[in-house]
């Protein structure tokens, strides 16, 4: 059962890891994204007080 | 006439009532425990959390006494007054902890001097607990409650969220720092590193937790922008993953409803794992993300300027967030933990390098064509010196997490060097840095009191962090070596008491270190209240200029005939 167990922790987890990593680097290089990003970098910059509409 | 947002108001109000009565129910319940307990220690820990509760109780009530005349939670306002609270806070609990440090420090230095046995909860055994809970909690707590109510509304665009919720987290937040510390110097504590509060203490942080979490991802929820800024990102693992943390390390069977002592549910290496899993985690997402996201704030706000890259900053979360919360096993080499889950604790230390370095540079970049701010601007030079202190750090860490490294520095005082440079040059400064840039942005001024009492407080902090750094390393790696130094017979050269004398000059500096970096935070605080008071410089952002500040040029004066 251990063995089982940790053998499954270190390679599954090895897998799942490397997914995990390419999915989030996907989203982050994805070009149709590059606007979205440069709008949310300026956003803190543009802050003119609460926005009520 | 019904507007959306006097509708949204009304129920803001009802929150008043709402926390009211939760928080009186906890009341009565402590005078149940008050008057049932026949443990003096939980007697005394009842009574007080009666008395604040109480003076919350009667506060509120008089606060809300007019409440029909105003409005206290415009949704056309940010809520400032609560950052207002949060900034004086973390002044407050950041002096005392740093003064217990030193007195901990000339403790250690000078024990014929500062051991009272007549008072047993002067002993470094009750005051370590109050100086790293403090510290970290007391301190770094307040600074990311009040950081992350003020980015939160200003990345959303909108006002935070749940009426008197977030009044709720900040007041319950201070009563767990107080229950805690008065805790510890009676000597109640379930002997945990960083997780000292027993059963009750961690039942009202838990609720309070997730008040806290609440309260944020309703601010999320309502907000006005499309996209979730970074740092929002940042402060939500944070929360998330301390609630995880504090929960499954905390789980405990009272040994009675009236008493302060716990039996803790996990055992030997599992407990040992659980208990380093919470510990280096805590550094993770208590002292990591939470300040990582002070960082993408306030730099790029500070310098105006959007962060370095957004790109970057994406991969940045997600990979430290991964990695980091498996690097607890580094602080069980050599122990009864299974070896492959200590090297992969190694592994995983030593691959978080990559993530903190990256968001390191994504923060110093942030500067470029800005540099000259470092000159001229000492706020802008604290945060980046922070995150000069943060590289150093988290370039140290993965190195002293490798096995055989470990096995000269586990235990010694390069630990508690390596953990000073983290918090005093990391989390200390972009602290700092984030309280110098909030008190003239909440209080509408236009500069600090006095800019140059802040190139004052940089330089003498710096040089007590680089006194307390140094002193750390020498005295951690000459007891590390002298602690495995066998003799030609095969005996052990020194007896442990020679390595602790041999320290001592070591902890002179180290004490002349903290007192220094005390020093700085005093000046901060003079600075600080003298700004919010509009003295000296801090003049308001709306005032006219002048006109006999600058002397209009006049025609040359012509001596009288």
């Amino acid at each position: 059962m251990y063995e089982a167990l940790s053998s499954f922790a270190q390679t599954g987890g090895l897998v799942y890891f490397v997914l995990m990593f390419l999915a989030a680097l996907a989203y982050a290089l994805w070009p149709n994204n590059q606007e979205t990003f440069d709008r949310a970098a300026n956003s803190p910059l543009e802050d003119k007080g609460p926005s009520n509409d | 006439m019904m507007t959306p947002n006097s509708i949204a108001s009304n129920s803001s109000r009802g929150s008043i009532a709402t926390v009211s009565v939760a928080v009186a129910i906890f009341g009565v319940l402590s005078l149940i425990i008050a008057g049932r307990t026949i443990d003096h220690a939980m007697s005394i820990q009842a009574m007080t959390f009666i008395a604040l509760v109480t003076a919350f109780l009667v506060g509120t009530g008089m606060w809300a006494g007019n409440l029909l005349d105003r409005n206290p939670f415009d949704e056309t306002k940010y809520e400032d007054t609560l950052v207002k609270y949060g900034v004086f806070a973390s002044m407050f609990w950041g002096i005392a902890g740093l003064l217990v440090g030193v007195v901990i420090a000339l403790q250690l230095t000078f024990p014929n001097i500062f051991y009272f046995p007549e008072w047993g909860w002067t002993n470094f055994g009750r005051l370590r607990p109050l100086h790293t809970s403090a510290v970290i909690f007391a301190f770094g707590g307040n600074v990311l409650l009040a950081t992350s109510f003020y980015v939160v509304q200003r990345t959303c665009r909108t006002r935070i969220a749940g009426g008197m919720w977030p009044w709720f987290v900040f007041w319950g937040y201070q009563f767990f720092i107080v229950l805690a510390a008065t805790g510890y110097l009676l000597g109640v504590t379930q002997s945990k590193e960083y997780a000292e509060p027993e059963w009750y203490v961690d039942l009202w942080l838990t609720i309070v937790w997730v008040a806290y979490l609440l309260v944020f991802l309703g601010t999320l929820w309502k907000r006005k922008e499309p996209h979730i800024y970074v740092a929002n990102w940042f402060y939500l693992s944070f929360i998330v993953t301390i609630a995880m943390l504090h929960i499954v390390n905390n789980l405990s069977v009272p040994v009675s409803w009236t008493g302060t002592k716990s039996v803790q549910v996990f055992a030997g290496v599992q407990d040992a794992m659980t208990q380093w899993w919470y510990g280096h985690n805590a550094v993770g997402f208590f002292l990591t993300t939470g300040f990582l996201a002070i960082m993408y704030y306030f730099i790029p706000k500070r310098v105006n300027r959007p962060v370095y890259s957004y790109r970057l900053s994406i991969v940045h979360f997600w990979s430290l967030i991964f990695i980091y919360i498996w690097a607890g096993p580094h602080h069980l080499h050599y122990t009864a933990l299974p070896q492959w889950a200590q090297t992969l604790g190694m592994t995983f230390s030593i691959m978080l390098w990559m993530p903190s370095w990256g968001g390191m540079i994504n923060g110093v970049m942030t500067l470029s064509g800005a540099w000259d701010k470092l000159r001229t601007d000492p706020v802008v030079r604290m945060m980046v010196v922070s995150l000069a202190f943060y590289g150093m750090a988290t370039f140290e860490g993965p190195l002293m997490s490798v096995r055989a490294v470990n096995s000269l520095s586990h235990y010694t005082e390069w630990g508690i060097g390596h953990v000073h440079s983290g918090a005093l040059g990391w989390v200390g400064y972009i602290s700092f840095g984030a309280l110098y840039c909030l008190v003239p942005w909440l209080y509408k001024k236009k500069a600090l009191y006095s800019k140059s009492l802040v190139e004052w407080h940089f330089w003498i902090s710096t040089i007590g962090i680089l006194f307390y750094m140094i002193s750390m390393w020498f005295a951690g790696i000459m007891e590390g070596l002298m602690w495995r130094a066998y003799n030609e017979y095969g005996f052990l050269e020194y007896s442990f008491v020679e390595t602790v004398e041999a320290k001592h000059i070591s902890y002179m500096i180290r004490a002349l270190g903290g007192l220094l970096y005390f020093s700085g935070a005093l000046i901060m605080a003079y600075n600080l209240v003298r700004s919010a008071m509009g003295h000296g410089a801090a003049e308001p952002i709306d005032a006219k200029p002048d006109p006999y500040a600058t002397p209009e040029p006049r025609a040359t004066l012509v001596p009288a005939e």
